[in-house]
């Protein structure tokens, strides 16, 4: 695979205090679905306007299929972007919104014509050919903005928060149509969310930002299992976080001192002995104990609260150490719901050492 | 009397303007139909129902020639309004940067409304003058060795004048048409490979045109029953359809013919009226 967008030192300082993008360098290959996630005004937007030509770069280049393209112009660049509400022309139809990138390919009309009918069968809004955007409903212009911004063929498909304006349930169903049709074009597809879901779901690779600079980047299996940072894996997911102290490591094991117990955690690179750590392990990774079964890594405490959320049920556990800690389980059968934790009960978790994650320095978020 | 004391606020706020209305707009308009139907016979008027006044306006070529030149003056403001109007809203809307400039150029552009109109018109009269400023402007330049009266008092003071007088009405409505339209689209239309002006011509102006619509509407409509300017920076050959009418209300002393020319006015500014409701009706809802 050869790189179709390469981003070198780019940033964007809006003035010397406030900074949009700070020293981001990016490859994107061809054909990959990358996803820039992170909260609002993490950058992630003004990463994607610059990689469109919307904004200009203060520092840093950006090469398009090996040719630098910072300073070109939006309708110079083999890009096309999916606008975060659509940006449908709302004095045309929805035909001649999908054909307006065409008029200047100098086509035939016949040529259009085809295009245009080729592009909304993709997206299967043909029968809306002369329509108003308008007169559709969300979900529909959605899929209207994304027929008209592939049917130019782009060499990079931009997407900012393409879902953010649907409801939840047709939010799901775009995205695994989007991932489909990223499969079915062929087409390099950026887009940005805040939604880690979203992220998950689709992409190839994502990229988590914070404050203007790339935190972490990765497949999403590798985010989510390792991530780089408690912001990371505050992000994407939940995780349980505890203050700690670093001891002693065996093979691949190591010691830390958690509030009121000591856990081993299995880690590639494994810090110094009597360092201030952040331990963290995902709620769904926790085992709640029975009363008499004995494993590594034990929590004992007290539940505090308990969440039932249809799938599954989420029980807050108050340490013996006065921290708190989410423990998630499935309840895959409806007579596990008469033994539902009572708050203030004793109750036992276990977590496996290669579950837990730990973070130099006491910043859990 | 219980119902109507409990009515009674409501029936006032409705109840007062209606009145007004219907005493000094709808009594007034039919006073006018009416004595459009009406005879002269010197010293006063017959009533009658004929159409002898309309089919003189029709046959007698001076009504004519004054009402193509009323049409041709209000075109002329209306185009020149727009023409003024257009680039100046767009750099107040998209170009001009400072909030603050910003503010003070849209100011300074309906400020001129809360001056009095016939001040207004006046002030032409001392800038085109012989004596005006313009003259001593172009003979201090040398350009001229003395002051010329090609200036004033004809139908170019007239257009210069009503233009000046009528452009915040141009103004206002295409900046608020141009402000309306989201910066995305500017955006989209970039992306998908459209050069700026371009996009200018296929995204920007055909969404503001409901705005230059109701400009349009506005200072053509006004021009065309202007009669204070005619009045003072027209000259011999400057007399509109309005001057005409007041001239028959007045020394003419044809109030039935006044009257059937003000019906045709009338008529023909409702026309204009209702077809540019229409346009911006159909840009409201994006021609659907």
């Amino acid at each position: 695979m050869a790189a179709i967008i390469e981003l070198e030192n780019l940033s964007k300082h809006y003035s010397p205090t406030i900074i949009g993008v700070d020293d981001v360098s990016l490859t994107v290959e061809d054909g990959e679905f990358v996803t820039l996630l992170g909260p609002s005004g993490c950058g992630k937007s003004t990463l994607l306007r610059m990689i469109g030509g919307f904004e200009a770069p203060t520092h840093g280049s950006i090469r398009l299929a090996g040719k630098d393209v910072t300073w070109d112009p939006p309708y110079k660049r083999e890009v096309n972007m999916v606008f975060q509400d659509y940006a449908l022309f709302p004095h045309m139809s929805v035909g001649e919104n999908v054909g307006y990138g065409l008029k200047t390919l100098r086509l035939s009309k016949g040529e259009i014509a085809t295009r245009v009918k080729d592009a909304l069968s993709l997206v299967g809004l043909y029968d809306k050919v002369n329509q108003r955007p308008q007169q559709l409903s969300g979900g529909q212009r959605q899929r209207i903005a994304l027929a008209r911004a592939i049917v130019r063929r782009p060499k990079v498909l931009l997407l900012d928060e393409p879902l953010s304006a649907l409801d939840a349930k047709l939010r799901e169903q775009m995205q695994i149509e989007l991932k489909h049709l990223h499969e079915k074009v062929g087409i390099t597809f950026i887009m940005v969310t805040h939604d880690q879901t979203e992220a998950l779901v689709m992409s190839d690779r994502v990229v988590v930002m914070e404050s203007g600079r790339i935190a972490q980047e990765g497949r999403p299996q590798d985010l989510y299992d390792h991530p780089a940072s408690p912001y990371v894996a505050n992000f994407i997911g939940t995780t349980n976080f505890l203050p700690g102290t670093s001891g002693a490591t065996q093979g691949r094991l190591t010691h830390v001192e958690a509030p009121g117990t000591t856990l081993r955690a299995e880690l590639d690179a494994a810090p110094p002995p009597g360092r201030e750590i952040t331990i963290g392990f995902r709620p769904e990774k926790v085992r709640v104990l029975a009363e008499t079964e004995s494993a590594e890594n034990t929590l004992s405490g007290r539940v505090a609260e308990v969440i039932y959320y249809g799938l599954g049920l989420r029980v807050a556990v108050e340490l013996e150490g006065g921290a708190r800690v989410f423990a998630d389980s499935l309840l895959p059968d409806r007579l596990a719901q008469s033994v539902l934790p009572q708050i203030g009960q004793s109750m036992r978790l276990a977590v496996a050492p290669h579950n837990v994650f730990v973070f130099e320095g006491r910043v859990a978020p | 009397m219980n119902l109507l004391r409990r009515n009674l606020p409501g029936a006032l706020v409705v109840g007062i303007p209606v009145l007004w209305i219907l005493v000094f707009m709808l009594l007034p308009y039919g006073i006018i139909v009416t004595y459009s139907f009406w005879l002269k016979k010197y010293p006063t008027f017959l009533p009658a129902f004929q159409f002898g006044n309309y089919v003189t306006l029709f046959t007698d070529p001076q009504y004519l020639r004054v009402f193509l030149r009323t049409l041709k003056i209000s075109l002329l403001v209306s185009a020149a309004s727009f023409l003024l109007a257009y680039p100046f809203a767009y750099y107040l809307v998209f170009r001009c940067r400072s909030q603050a400039l910003r503010t003070w150029l849209y100011m300074a552009v309906i400020a001129p409304l809360w001056v009095s109109y016939l001040l207004r018109a006046y002030i032409w009269k001392t800038i085109l003058g012989t004596e005006g400023v313009l003259n001593s402007f172009l003979m201090w330049l040398r350009i001229i060795d003395e002051p010329s009266s090609l200036f004033l008092y004809n139908q170019f003071s007239m257009v210069v004048t009503l233009t000046y007088i009528f452009i915040p009405f141009m103004v206002m409505p295409i900046y608020t048409a141009l402000e309306k339209i989201p910066v995305n689209l500017t955006e989209a239309s970039a992306d998908l490979g459209m050069s700026p002006w371009r996009s200018f011509w296929h995204v920007t102006l055909p969404l503001s045109l409901p705005g230059v619509a109701a400009g349009f509407t506005l200072t053509f409509c006004l021009s065309f029953g202007d009669f204070i300017a005619p009045f003072l920076v027209g000259g011999p050959d400057g007399n509109l359809v309005a001057n005409v009418i007041a001239t028959q209300f007045g020394a003419a002393l044809n109030w039935p013919l006044g009257s059937a020319l003000a019906i045709v006015m009338l008529i023909v500014v409702l026309s204009i009226v209702s077809v540019s409701d229409r346009l911006e009706r159909k840009g409201l809802t994006g021609g659907t």
